[in-house]
């Protein structure tokens, strides 16, 4: 099969079907390292997790050993995590602090700016070898939003406040939330998922699952009582779906389930009452209400194309996952809240980001047992085509599939070598933002 | 209180009390291998906690940290809910466990409440797959009648990350 017939996408029809082997075959998944992953720009890390000079974190990024570093001069830099002598890698912990990086096989030492500092018996070298050549190699580019550092080992890509597009809007709802700056916290989920990348990617921002995969955790929830509006978690919700260009997507849902935030629940217990909704009046002074109602009263489950999420729902949650396999990947996943929040708020965030996220939570298992179910399920070849033409006709909703369409539709369009491409499904129809009177009004 | 014990020689020479407390952790490893899950919860006291830290950070405290899991009272009960329901998909059906318990010791007797740590192996297998969880164990168990109450548990898990079993889907 050719790569132009993986993808069905009549819109005048309303049809949008996904051929299987887009996840399932080996030759596609080398050929997406290079369409997608080399040409993309791809999250690296939180600037909040090196907070103190000498500050430094390993990561692997699309294959790459990188870590990142702030020097001692305050400023935050990546590096490729191999020694420009002969290659072993430099940074041997996956966090840690420190003023200078040694390479422990032929005692080569860079400062922690990159700078070659240190090479052992340097007189036996000749007269052309230029130490101040021989730093620590950044990737091809690095630059951050509001705190979230991506890198690219694509030197042309376009600077990434361009890439992000639409999502720009979606990180600074959650960056607004902090004055002092968000934080990641402490404590990472590190999981593996035998499934392909792309299945996390719809399962993370799939509003019509929720209610048949995770119902004990809609039944838990409401069993602690109803929201501050007195509305029961399993009443219908409603929600919007957008695309944000670039294969960037959001879904946006009104919040029954409490958010740490601002959007009081009885899981945070009656004491907190009076703090929840100081912060809120803060944040309705400072932004107005409609911004406020947006980051304490609606959650979004955002895809940053191609693999990182942020979902801010009843916690905020970083999530990338890097494909090993075309039925495998590996998870990462941390906790994001504002720097400032005392000690009882902290404690309520992550508290509810246990209710649901997680390995351990009383949902993410659950997503994990779907995916790896679809992967199985795949095998069975005969059936060729996955379909998701779900709300093509409408308005998109939060319980359709506008949001997945958009990555599929970005995917594909690198997968042949293009560029960026449209991804809305029907261009004018597009809802900006959940709103109380869109709530009220619905669809019905 | 801390959970983790600073010195890891800390031990209570008292044989007969170490085997009563093996006993218990044998008997509890059972119900939970056999499933019974709400025989299980009545174990915990009212005030107990339920703690598994993620991998990166074995010495996470859930007030400031993230962890795989923190249950009060109210979140086990639930969680023996959600499992005992059909609706708990990594759980349904449910996976066959084994738990291995070795290396117990006491490491403090405080009239009617004893410190315990050991190490644990707990086979999870399904789907043609044997997963095993390697860890540390935390137990601060109360003299009840009869037998123990369990008011902390705590599993620190050796693993870097949960490469194959995705998830902490059964109790560790």
């Amino acid at each position: 099969m050719e790569i132009k017939d993986l993808i069905i996408d009549d819109r005048d029809q309303g049809i949008f079907k996904v051929h299987r082997s887009a996840l399932t075959s080996p030759e596609l998944f080398e050929l997406e390292k290079e369409r997608v992953f080399d040409r993309c720009w791809l999250y690296l890390g939180h600037e909040s997790e090196v907070d103190k000079p000498g500050e430094y974190r390993r990561r692997e990024v699309a294959g790459r050993p990188l870590f990142f570093a702030k020097g001692s001069d305050g400023r935050v830099r990546a590096f490729l995590n191999s020694c420009p002598h002969r290659g072993a890698m430099i940074c041997r912990h996956d966090e840690g602090t420190t003023e200078s990086f040694q390479c422990f096989y032929h005692a080569w030492t860079f400062n922690n700016q990159g700078q070659l500092i240190g090479v052992p018996d340097e007189e036996g070298y000749g007269p052309n070898f230029q130490k101040s050549q021989l730093g620590l190699m950044p990737p091809p580019r690095v630059e951050s939003y509001r705190g979230f550092c991506f890198v690219s080992f694509n030197p042309h890509v376009e600077p990434l406040v361009e890439y992000l597009a639409g999502a720009r809007e979606y990180l600074d709802l959650i960056a607004d939330q902090s004055e002092a700056g968000m934080k990641i916290t402490k404590g990472t989920n590190k999981y593996t998922m035998r499934a392909n990348w792309k299945l996390l990617c719809e399962n993370s921002m799939d509003g019509y699952h929720l209610a048949p995969t995770h119902q004990t955790y809609l039944d838990y929830i409401a069993s602690l009582g109803p929201d501050q509006d007195g509305v029961d978690v399993r009443q219908r919700r409603f929600g919007i779906a957008r695309a944000l260009g670039n294969g960037h997507a959001v879904i946006e849902n009104e919040a029954r389930n409490g958010r740490p935030i601002a959007h009081w629940h009885p899981m945070y217990g009656e004491e907190s009452k009076e703090e929840i909704s100081g912060i809120r009046a803060a944040l309705v002074n400072k932004y107005g209400e409609e911004w406020a109602f947006r980051m304490c009263d609606t959650s979004r489950n955002l895809l940053i194309y191609p693999n990182l999420v942020i979902n801010d729902i009843m916690a905020i949650t970083v999530r990338v996952f890097w494909p090993q396999a075309p039925d495998r990947m590996d998870v990462t996943a941390w906790n994001l809240g504002p720097r400032e929040e005392s000690s009882q708020q902290l404690a309520r965030r992550l508290d509810s980001f246990l209710t649901f996220l997680g390995p351990g939570g009383f949902a993410t298992p659950d997503d994990v047992e779907a995916l790896e179910s679809c992967q199985r399920g795949f095998q069975a070849k005969e059936l060729e085509w996955s379909d998701m033409s779900r709300g093509m006709h409408r308005d998109p909703r939060s319980n359709d599939e506008q949001q997945m369409r958009a990555m599929w539709r970005q995917w594909h369009a690198h997968m042949m070598g293009l560029g960026h491409v449209d991804t809305v499904d029907q261009p004018g129809r597009d809802r900006l933002a959940l709103t109380p009177e869109l709530i009220a009004t619905g669809d019905d | 209180m801390t959970s983790r014990n600073g010195n890891p020689m800390d031990v209570v020479f008292d044989a007969s009390l170490r085997l009563e407390v093996e006993d218990f952790l044998y008997r509890e490893a059972a119900l939970l291998d056999e499933w019974r899950l709400d025989e299980w919860v009545t174990l915990f006291t009212e005030d107990a906690r339920y703690v598994v830290p993620t991998t990166d950070l074995p010495e996470g405290d859930p007030s400031e940290n993230l962890v795989f899991i923190d249950d009060d009272i109210v979140r086990l009960r639930a969680r023996v809910v959600r499992l005992n329901s059909r609706h708990a998909h990594r759980e349904y059906p449910w996976s066959r466990t084994r738990r291995f318990i070795s290396n117990v010791r006491v490491t403090e007797a405080d009239g009617e409440e004893v410190s315990v740590t050991g190490s644990c192996l707990v086979y999870r297998v399904r789907m043609r797959q044997a997963d095993p969880y390697v860890a540390r164990f935390f137990y601060r168990l109360v003299r009840s009648s009869p037998g123990w109450k369990i008011r902390y548990r705590r599993a620190e898990l050796d693993l870097e990350a949960l490469d194959a079993h995705g998830a902490v889907s059964i109790i560790l």
